[in-house]
């Protein structure tokens, strides 16, 4: 705000608006400490009357219960509340990794889709886009849990793909891989190949800019990363074997199993964040001006080294903050899992755990506080990203 | 001297317009297209007769339990169901005053776009909310209906409601606060607010209210349950009616606040006269968009053993004689969110039109 100019004389002291922005600050702020201070005390003689603990100490007491799914090793007689803490924060990180790859493959299929010249595609995605962004998230993951998944067959009569993948209403099962003594090379190769393509792109860049020459640093690269360890596997005499899923009795044994809440979560996350991307997608692409295509047209440049050089750059500037968004939109969306059980952070902490300790505060603020760090942490990639993909030279 | 008759005018050439044309350009126009068609139309082939089959064709629409079709939708689980589907567990007797209230709110909405004299319609929209209240729990006269009989879909509506009422004057007051510069104190308040709410999911600021909220006041033990999760949803939607204000209110020129300044008026009047209408008019897409999202996160209240529509589905099915029916029931909840989503956007995306017009 420009600074008014004083009237000669002076302004009274209750119209100075210094003055004035000082009272109500300190008005607000013995407001806010006021009503904080009332609510902390009453808290305090609440939590006594009710012979509540409070502090951290619970996270040292074992748990106790049993958890579906487990990333990390877990018991249930000897593991405490803060291994069932870490549980919950990989099972969030999981699902939402999952949903967040076939959420970007999806929403840019629609999205691209929604601009195609072909009427059917272009009138699917939109019809896609209206329907499913319309219905709340939570209505989609109790309808593929409750509707779709229950009425999947039992595993005696399961669905069989090649004989090593099935479907049944106990999840859905595939091999296992089984690494053996040697395939750690392979994993080597793989971060070898990877170091190396990094360089490649580098001095790829670097010629580029000085002498103009093109390299085909995608397809190499690409051809690098996923040939090397290829060849590896090879040389190291196939050491990674596969543990088929088999039926035993009533259920299956071995392999590994998806279990049947973290598909209808990831199922219902991806088709929902889909139609937001798509959307995005489309509205960096309409973003780029008809003129640039036009321009480069003339320019005597190729169509797919247009999309390469001309449009995809500046879609993306426009595309990726809004995607990013929808990521974080994502994860903050997975806490519905509570609603069909899936063992992820809410479910597992400010359920199970609050149920059985009873120190509502420290654990809810807990929960608030892994969410706020995938927040801080998004939003600090988003601000990077910014920074690294404004226009530059202007 | 050649003399030139007039010739009479060609019909445009075939293969210019008419079906084939349009076919052609649009659906065939090369080989990747015309398979990607064909294949569009096979999986329109594979979906869409069997859906209507059973939405429509083979459904069962009337009748008793006994006489159902196999293949189609029973739909009379939904019309045996429906006064639960819309009241929850309302008394029978008394569902003319929701009605009515609906009636009311349709006027209401009638009134304020009619009504010329300011002062008549802030005094309606003030009477409003109160009189809905009186007509819905009770009171003055009136049998007091518990909040725990509310249900349906007229809770969803009711949380919906209040959410955006209540967390409108709140969200403009954060939002003012993070835009006022020469008071950092207030500002970093708001802006700790804000960034709070919005960067936890709603469900734990749900569960905050329900478990924590109580414990924060004197015999708060006995907190009726729905007050507690709409306090949860305005605090919640109020973060971000505040940042959709925010975007408003950066859009406004600064000619415009200083304007304001020059003509004498003071920074209440500036804001309420000068910069609130114009920041609100423009963010109207962005607040109906905000407001879509907080109707389908109405749905998180179930979590919280609230009866919403969506927890009438599992609710009604547990009835011994109607088990089974959870497909009908989704389909319908799903239908209903839809169609108030998908109008709310269809208004929101009109107004943007007409704002655009005056950009071109």
């Amino acid at each position: 705000m420009s600074k008014p100019a004083e009237p000669v004389g002076g302004i009274s002291f209750l119209n100075n608006p210094k003055v004035r922005a000082i009272v109500f600050q300190v008005l607000a702020l013995a407001c806010v400490f006021f009503v904080a201070a009332y609510f902390t005390n009453n808290m305090f003689d609440n939590i006594e009357a009710r012979g509540i603990e409070t502090g951290f100490t619970f996270l040292d007491q074992i748990a106790g219960f049993g958890i579906s799914q487990t990333l990390v090793e877990y018991d249930d007689g000897s593991s405490t509340y803060a291994r069932v803490f870490l549980i919950g924060i990989l099972n969030t990180l999981l699902v939402s990794a999952i949903a967040i790859f076939f959420t970007t493959i999806l929403g840019l299929l629609i999205g691209i889709g929604r601009l195609s010249g072909n009427f059917l595609i272009a009138k699917l995605s939109m019809i896609y886009i209206e329907v499913f962004r319309n219905i709340p998230i939570l209505l989609q993951i109790l309808f593929w849990y409750n509707v779709v998944l229950a009425a999947l067959p039992s595993p005696r009569q399961s669905y069989s793909y090649f004989d090593e993948f099935f479907l049944n209403n106990r999840g859905f099962l595939m091999p296992k891989p089984i690494f053996e003594d040697n395939s750690g090379y392979i994993l080597a190769a793989f971060i070898l190949a990877c170091v190396g393509v990094f360089f490649l792109a580098r001095w790829a860049i670097k010629r580029h800019d000085d002498t103009g020459e093109e390299f085909p640093i995608f397809s190499v690269g690409g051809a690098i990363i996923i040939l090397s360890p290829i060849l590896v596997f090879f040389i190291a005499g196939q050491p990674i074997s596969s543990e088929v899923p088999e039926l035993k009795g009533f259920n299956f044994r071995g392999g590994w199993v998806i279990i049947p809440e973290l598909l209808a979560l990831a199922f219902a996350l991806s088709i929902y964040t889909a139609t937001y991307i798509a959307e995005a997608v489309r509205a960096g692409i309409e973003s780029v001006p008809k003129g640039q295509k036009e321009a480069a047209h003339s320019l005597g440049l190729k169509d797919h080294v247009i999309l390469r050089k001309i449009i995809l750059p500046q879609a993306l500037r426009v595309i990726i903050p809004p995607v990013i968004n929808q990521y974080l939109n994502l994860v903050k969306n997975s806490s519905l899992a509570t609603a069909i059980g899936y063992p992820e952070i809410v479910t597992l902490f400010s359920g199970t755990t609050l149920n059985q300790v009873g120190q509502a505060i420290e654990i809810i603020l807990m929960t608030m506080a892994v969410y706020l760090a995938f927040s801080i942490v998004i939003s600090l990639l988003l601000n990077w990203l910014n920074a690294k993909m404004q226009i530059k030279g202007r | 001297m050649a003399i030139y008759d007039v010739k009479p005018a060609q019909p445009a050439p075939v293969n210019h317009h008419g079906v084939f044309h349009w076919l052609r350009v649009n659906l065939f126009k090369d080989v990747k297209n015309a398979i990607l068609s064909l294949l569009c139309i096979y999986l329109l082939y594979l979906t869409v007769p069997p859906l209507l089959d059973w939405l429509f064709f083979s459904a069962t629409w009337s009748g008793s339990q006994d006489e159902v079709t196999k293949d189609g939708a029973r739909w009379i689980f939904i019309i045996e169901k429906f006064d639960q589907f819309i009241y929850g567990f309302y008394p029978e007797h008394l569902h003319w005053r929701p009605l009515f209230v609906a009636a009311l709110t349709v006027a209401f909405i009638a009134s304020v776009k009619l009504l010329k004299s300011i002062k008549l319609k802030i005094a309606i929209i003030l009477l409003y909310p109160f009189v809905s209240i009186i007509f819905i729990y009770g009171g003055f006269g009136l049998e007091v209906v518990e909040t725990d009989k509310w249900g349906g879909l007229m809770l969803t509506v009711i949380v919906a409601a209040v959410g955006i009422i209540a967390s409108f004057p709140i969200g403009i007051m954060l939002a003012l606060g993070r835009q006022a510069d020469n008071m950092p104190v207030v500002k970093t308040l708001c802006i700790t607010f804000i960034e709070f709410v919005r960067g936890v999911p709603l469900i734990t600021i749900l569960f905050m209210a329900s478990v924590v909220l109580p414990l924060f006041f004197r015999d708060g033990l006995d907190f009726d349950k729905l007050l507690r999760a709409l306090i949860g949803i305005t605090l919640f939607q109020a973060a971000y009616i505040a940042e959709v204000v925010r975007g408003g209110l950066q859009a406004i020129p600064k000619g415009q606040y200083e304007a304001s300044e020059s003509l004498g008026l003071s920074y209440w009047q500036g804001m309420i006269l000068i910069i609130l209408p114009q920041a609100l008019k423009i963010s109207i897409p962005n607040l109906v968009g905000s407001f879509i999202s907080l109707f389908k996160d109405t749905t998180l209240v179930l979590i919280i053993g609230l009866f919403d529509i969506l927890a009438m589905v599992t609710l009604t099915n547990s009835d011994t004689n109607w088990l089974g029916y959870e497909v009908e029931g989704y389909v319908f909840v799903t239908f209903i969110y839809w169609v108030f989503c998908f109008s709310m956007s269809q208004y929101s995306k009109s107004v943007e039109r007409r704002f655009n017009t005056e950009l071109k």
